[in-house]
Formats: C-alpha cells, structure tokens, sequence
C-alpha cells in the first residue's frame, strides 16, 4: 500500500496546483487577501468575452514597393548628378523595374559605373533613342524585394503599436500574419471608429508650396503647368463636416514627416486646439531656410493627400516648430498628434477583417455559457449517482477536479478563454464521463464473470486504459489541427479540448483509481462493490 | 449493482439489420446531397463568403420586416434581416455583401437609420467584416483542416490496430505527395479534398487496413449527414461550424475505436469459436451501454448548450447534437458492418506483434 499513499500525494500535490491557478479566476478571489499568495492572474478572457475589436489589416505592398523604388530612383539621380552625369527622372515600371534616360550616351560607362557603385539596380536592358539619349531598364534583385517586405512589414508593425500605446489600449495584441496582413487584438475598447481611424491612417505628412499664380479653373479641367497638381483644401465646418475646395500645388514636397520628431497638442488663445510640430535638427534648417526664401507665399500642409491648412509665411521661421490648425475638436487634435509622433505607416493598409463585440454581448455570452455548463454539470452529477451509486460519486468527485484543473491550466499556461472554449469545456463535461463508464462497465462485467471486488477493479481499471487512451488519441489529433489551422476563437476551443483530455485522463484513470483503493483498502476480500 | 439501462446478457444482432441501416444511410447522405446540389453548394456565413454582419438587440418584440423597413433606405448591397437565437431575446442580424463601404460607415448609418425609423432602444452588440481574399482563405483553411484530420487519423488506426505503421506510412506519404502534386495543378480545394478522400478510402481497401476503412467511412459519414442536414435547414456555414465537425470527428471515431477495441480482443479471445459476424456482433452488445450512456450525458449538456447557451452558440450545438447522434449510430451500423463486409484485416505475420 506503499504506492497508494505515494499515488495519493501525487495526485493531491497536482490538484493543489491546479487550484492554486484556477482560484484568481473566481470572482471575489482577486479582491481578496488570497490573491497576494496565488500564482498568476486567471483565466485571459477573449474578445467575445470581454469585447473589443480584432482586425485583419492588409498592408499594400505594391505601393510600398513602387514607393521604394522611387526613392531609390532619386537617389540614383542625385549620385549621379554628384558625377556630373546627368539623367531625366526616373519613373517606375512596376513593382521591380524602373525606367531612366541618360541625356549623352557618352555617359554610359560613367552612368553604369555609377549604377554599379551606389545602388541595388541591375541593368535588364539599355535602348540608344533619338538625340543621343539612353533608354535604361532596371531592376533590383528578388532578394532586396523580400528584404523590403520585411523592412515594410517590421515598421508598419511599429507604428501601430506606437499609435496604439497612446491610444490606451490595455493588453493589445499585434502580429504579423502570412501574406502581408497584420492582425491586431484591442480588448475592451468602447470606440471602435476612432480606433480603426487611428490605426489605419498612413499619417504621411509632406510641406508643399502653394502656387497661386495658376488658373483655377483651367487646373480644374485638367489643364497645368509641369510639376503642378490640383489638391482638396478642407475646411471644418461648425457641425464637424468638412468641406472641400480645390488648390493647385507644386508637386514636389518641400518638407517631409519624416523630420518631424514631435507633435503636441496646444490650444490657441480662443481655446481653439491646434497640433504643434517640432522638427529635428535637420528638419529645422530646411524650414528655416524653407520659409526665408518663401515670405508671403503660401505653404500647404498635407496630409495622406488632404490639404489641411495652408497658411501664409508672414517671416522666417526659426526656432523648427510649426503647426497644423484646422477647426479640429480635442479628440481629432489629439489623434492627429499621436498619428505624426509615432510616424507614418510604410505603405497604405486596407482592413480586410473586422470583428467588433459590444462588452454587453461579452457578458451576456459568459452568463450563457456558465449557466449552460452548470445546468448540464448538474444533470450529469445526479446521474451518475443515480446509475452507478458509489462508483458515480467517484466519477462526480473527478469530474468537478477534471474542470478545475481545467481552468487552472489555462490559466497557467497563459490561454485565452474564448465562446467556443467554453463550449468546449461544457463538451469535455460529456465526454470527460466516458472514460469513468468505460472503466466501470468494464468492472461490471468483470464482476458478472465472479471475481471479486478487487480483482474487478484491477482488471477494469487495467483493460480500460488502453481502450481510453487509444479513443483520445484520435481526439486530440482532431484538436491539434483545430489549433494549426484555425484562428482566434477556433484556437480557444482546439486547446480547451485538448487540455480537458489530457486531464480527463489523469482524473478518470489516475485519481478515480485511488479512491476506489482507498475505498476497498479496509474491506473484506468478498466485499460487494457499488458500482 | 447500480442501475442498468442495457441487460448483461442482450444479444442484439445489428449485423444482421445492416442493410436497413445502409439504406437509411444513403437516404439521408443524398438527401443533404441533394440539398446542397440544389442551392448551388453549401451556404456559406460571412466568415468565408466575405460581407458584414450587425447583430442588433432590440429592447422589445419587433418583426423582420420592421427592422428591414428601417434600415431599406440606405439601400445596403444584397441586405439580409434575420432573427437569431431563441424566441425572446428580440436579436436580429442584419447582413449586407460589403462592396465600396466602410464597416464603419455601415455601423453609423445603421445606428442613425435604427434611431431614425424605430420606436425602441436598441443597442449594436457585434460587427463583423470579412473581406473576399480572406474569407477564401479561410475557406480553403478549413477544408484542409478538416483533411489532414481524416489523413492523421486514418494512419493513426491503422498504426495501432493493426500495427502496420509501414503501411500506414506509406499511405501518408503517398497522400501528402499526391496532394502537393495535385495541388501544383491550381485544382479548386474542394475538389482536391474529394480526390485525396477516395484515394484514402482506395489505399486503405487495397492495403487492406480494413480498421480504418470502416472508421473513415463512418466519419465521413457523420461529417456529410450534418453538412447535409445543415443544408437542409438553410443553416449557414462558418468557422465555428468547422469546428463542430472537427469535434464530430474526433467523437465519431472516439466512439468507434472502442467498438473496434473490444472487436480485436475479442477476435483474438475467441479464435476459431465464433464467426466473425457473431464477434462483431458480441463487441457492439458488449459496448452498447456505455455507447447509450456517454452519448446520452454528452447530449444532455450539449442540449443544455443549445438550449441556454445564447445567440453565438446556437448553431454551433445544433451542430454537435446532431453530430453526435449521427456519431453514435454511425459506430454501431456503419463502421462495424463495414468491417464485417471486408473481413477482419490479415496482418501479415512479419508485421504482426505477438
């Protein structure tokens, strides 16, 4: 009897351990003086729990690309201006070509030598056109691609969680997701427009100078001078519209967000809000330099293509602040200074996946859900007492320590309870009984055939564990793939299961086993087994 | 002794009834068949046709048509107004296909169209959207999932009850191959999932691994009568029916391999005494009360589910009653005549464990 105490302290110090992580999740625990000596917080609770948002965002990686490689284009005009080569500017074919024309075609070793020396590029073709020009095709190698994407993905990724952490979200979740897409997790959010406004603004913010001298109306039909572009100037009305006019611009950004190194929100003094940028070093030079040679001009503020303000220069501006005023209410200012200080996103991003659950639903569904799994717990304990006397208040007693010990699992190994995890609790309550049938019809049997109340139990206990172990295999397979292919939810349910076998096993066969030694441990060899 | 619901000494022969019982099984199976081939295919939620759900809950009774009334201004693509859950908890989806919207723009004018044109309070409990690319996506997911699940497990039996792992192997490897290969052929998933199921079902008659023969047909089964019943009811089919089936499978085959488990001891218990019919036969009697018993607690709290569980559940455990029944039968007049039909599988001596 040496192994039962032993199996006994066993299976006491693991249930112990168990409640020890289930306890904070109870109600009124937390609040209690036990909280100080429990392990962990309890159960994570999922977003169709608690409520929140999840969001599949897609990031257009073509766009980043076609950014990319215009950028590498400049600079491949400015390297080789810096040789006195000179060629027109580049334009980009598509996601990995761009096309650019060498003005003297004695240049050409010159502006291959360059090519070679300062970028990525690899000539795919060179066509002699008219005029001693050359017809260049380049391209950049798959690998820098890839690089690119990840640059893309990794920085899009921190902007969000930049934003987000000063949106206040607590416990968010980002990550990256297969093809491109990024998911993020906000529970308990109230405000989910402002949220997906926040997150999903590219925030790129570019200076450009107004140009004042074009026709209007001729730029509206279409009708410019080079380098000009029309743009929408907004202007908030008092109800919070906005409503949109038509300005021309000079193409070319002056000024980027890129130098901006922080934005704050002020109030003027009608306790108007507006956004004050401040410019790093090098960004306060180019504006002071920017504004000294511009004095009453107009210079428009741009952001995501929506002119914002564009304001005149009254005098040079030193010092490397300047601000956004717009009619904007406190929350907008506010947001807006969170989206410019956490920086713009690499690309534009798309949601392609939105699941938003009121926190109403969340606790109707956990009162549901509770109340579901009490009522069939009930029904099943009365059962089994009823269908198998002692024997089913063993079965009872494992089955009430196999849904703590679930609860203390996920716990412990940090798993967020879900809808569908709940349901699968419930379901692990069905079946977690299987295991206890098996074993008893089986000593039932063994006790038709005349052995006595010990043998039966050795011998059901014995011919039932493979039986058991053999079925819930193919279950946890079944859960395993939930858990590879599925997402959010579908997880939940996939590691309940799993966890509700796993301890259904070590209740129903381990712990069962001891009470019925304990139970017959003092009784006669011929005694009668209530089972 | 306690209670019995099963007699010790019953001797049902459900071998001898198996040819009702596959009729009845094939009237079901093409009925849901037939289901599917007349709406064109199953009936897919937003999850993987893509679109947007609001569930709303409306503080008094109030029909459809009202909710549609007041909300057929906004003149939403392809709008749907249905109740959800039970009687009385007044919870309505409105469902559009979202082309060239916002959710969030669907969510504020919904809001004002609601607050507009209803006389009750209401509140927006859940919003989702679905994008076409992913909802494909998870499409095609959950059908693999649901594959690779019948694959493990057919290599899985075969493994254990027969210890032919070899050819259990073999048969994987093959399938995996055979499906990469297929799948470089840019065949639709679903298709792809049909042949790799009949070449399972072939390699398993061919390599005469007769165990997972009958459990895998009986999971196939239990996984078309529910799809197909689903069909017929007009329910819709979204992720978390996904996993429903997947829990039908993991407790239809439950449910057989401890059938099966009593019928390989009993063939090597009663070597030469009975026939192989009479010992499939004796395993199911032997089995059948804990069959009745676990199906029954299972379905009493899964019926508690569908009854209390609230809105988001309910088509979830509509699924898993219905699974699980099917499971339970299937175990019984499926997969066990099956087996009998082809025999007890022969191990070759070289791979037979002692």
């Amino acid at each position: 009897m040496q192994s039962l105490r032993l199996r006994a302290i066993l299976a006491l110090l693991i249930v112990l351990v168990g409640l020890a992580f289930m306890l904070p999740s109870l109600p009124g625990v937390k609040a209690s003086a036990l909280d100080k000596i429990l392990p962990g917080n309890g159960i994570n609770l999922g977003l169709d729990l608690k409520g929140g948002i999840h969001l599949t965002l897609g990031v257009d990686m073509k766009t980043a690309m076609d950014n990319n490689l215009a950028r590498l284009g400049d600079d491949l005009k400015a390297s080789a201006r810096e040789q006195e080569v000179y060629i027109l500017r580049p334009t980009v074919l598509n996601e990995s070509e761009i096309e650019v024309t060498l003005i003297k075609a004695e240049q050409k070793d010159a502006f291959e030598g360059v090519i070679k020396d300062y970028t990525p590029f690899a000539i795919e073709q060179s066509t002699p056109l008219d005029g001693d020009k050359v017809k260049y095709v380049l391209s950049v190698p798959a690998k820098y691609r890839s690089e690119i994407e990840k640059l893309t993905m990794d920085q899009a990724i921190k902007t969000m969680r930049n934003r987000i952490d000063q949106f206040g979200v607590a416990e968010p979740d980002i990550r990256k997701e297969q093809g491109n897409r990024i998911q993020v997790q906000l529970p308990g959010l109230k405000d989910p427009e402002r949220a997906i406004k926040l997150i999903g603004q590219t925030a790129h913010l570019e200076f450009k100078m107004v140009d004042d001298t074009a026709d209007l109306k001729k730029a509206q039909q279409g009708i410019l001078a080079p380098g000009r572009e029309v743009a929408k100037l907004q202007h908030r009305q008092p109800n919070g519209t906005y409503t949109e006019s038509d300005i021309v611009l000079k193409k070319d950004a002056v000024l980027t967000g890129e130098y901006v190194s922080d934005a704050q929100v002020r109030l003027d003094q009608w306790n108007n809000p507006y956004v004050s940028l401040t410019f790093n070093a090098r960004g306060a030079k180019i504006f002071t330099d920017l504004t000294a040679d511009n004095v009453n001009k107009r210079m428009a503020i741009v952001l995501d293509g929506k002119v914002y303000s564009a304001p005149v220069i009254r005098e040079r501006i030193s010092g490397g602040k300047a601000s956004i005023t717009g009619n904007f209410t406190r929350e907008e200012a506010r947001d807006l200074a969170v989206v410019l200080r956490a920086g713009s996103l690499p690309a534009p991003v798309t949601i392609l996946e939105q699941r938003a659950v009121g926190p109403s639903l969340g606790q109707e569904s956990i009162n549901n859900g509770i109340m579901s799994a009490m009522v069939g717990m009930a029904a099943v304990l009365a059962f089994m007492v009823i269908y198998y006397g002692f024997g089913g208040v063993v079965a009872d007693i494992v089955l009430v320590l196999n849904i703590m010990l679930i609860m203390g699992g996920l716990a412990a190994f940090g798993a967020t309870l879900t809808l569908p995890g709940i349901a699968g609790i419930i379901l692990t309550i069905g079946m977690a009984v299987d295991a206890n049938v098996i074993i008893y019809e089986r000593i039932r049997e063994e006790v038709r055939r005349g052995l006595s109340a010990k043998q039966a139990v050795e011998e059901g206990y014995g011919r039932a564990t493979l039986t058991i172990l053999d079925a819930n295999v193919t279950t946890v397979i079944a859960a395993i793939i939930l858990y590879q292919f599925g997402t959010g939810p579908i997880r939940g349910f996939a590691v309940t299961l799993t966890l509700g076998i796993i301890t259904s096993m070590f209740t129903a066969i381990f712990v069962s086993r001891i009470l019925f030694d304990l139970y017959l441990k003092h009784r006669a060899d011929n005694a009668k087994l209530s089972i | 002794m306690g209670l019995q619901i099963i007699k010790p000494d019953t001797n049902l022969d459900f071998i001898g009834i198996r040819k009702i019982a596959f009729i009845l099984s094939a009237v079901l199976i093409l009925a849901g068949l037939g289901s599917l081939a007349i709406k064109g295919g199953p009936k897919y939620g937003i999850d993987f046709a893509g679109g947007m759900i609001v569930q709303v809950k409306i503080d008094k009774a109030i029909g459809v048509g009202d909710i549609k009334d007041a909300v057929a201004d906004l003149k939403l693509p392809g709008l749907v107004v249905q109740t959800l859950g039970l009687e009385g908890d007044h919870e309505y989806l409105i469902r559009t296909s979202s082309s060239n919207i916002t959710s969030e723009e669907v969510r504020t004018k919904i809001n004002k169209a609601l607050s507009d044109n209803l006389k009750a309070g209401f509140e927006i409990q859940r919003l989702e959207m679905v994008g076409p690319k992913v909802g494909a996506d998870l499409r095609s997911q959950a059908l693999e999932a649901l594959f690779y699940a019948v694959l493990l497990i057919a290599v899985y039996i075969s493994g254990r009850f027969e210890q032919r792992w070899t050819a259990a192997a073999v048969m994987a490897a093959a399938l995996a191959g055979g499906v990469y290969g297929i799948g470089l052929l840019g065949l639709d998933m679903g298709w792809l999932i049909l042949v790799a199921l009949v070449i399972t079902l072939g390699l398993c008659w061919y390599l005469k691994l007769n165990y997972a023969l009958g459990a895998v047909v009986a999971l196939i089964h239990d996984v078309l009568i529910t799809v197909g019943l689903f069909s017929i009811m007009n329910k819709e089919f979204d992720l978390t029916i996904i996993a429903a089936l997947l829990t039908i499978v993991g407790y239809s085959l439950n449910d057989t391999i401890i059938v099966f488990d009593r019928i390989r001891e009993n063939t090597i218990a009663k070597q030469g005494k009975l026939t192989f019919g009479k010992i499939i036969n004796l395993s199911v009697n032997q089995t059948l009360s804990r069959t009745i018993l676990t199906s029954g607690t299972t379905l009493l709290v899964v019926l508690c589910l569908y009854v209390m569980g609230g809105s988001v559940i309910h088509d979830f455990a509509l699924a898993l009653l219905i699974g699980i029944t099917v499971g339970t039968y299937s175990s019984i007049f499926v997969a066990s005549p099956i087996l009998y039909g082809f025999g007890p599988s022969e191990p070759r001596e070289e791979e037979a464990e002692a």
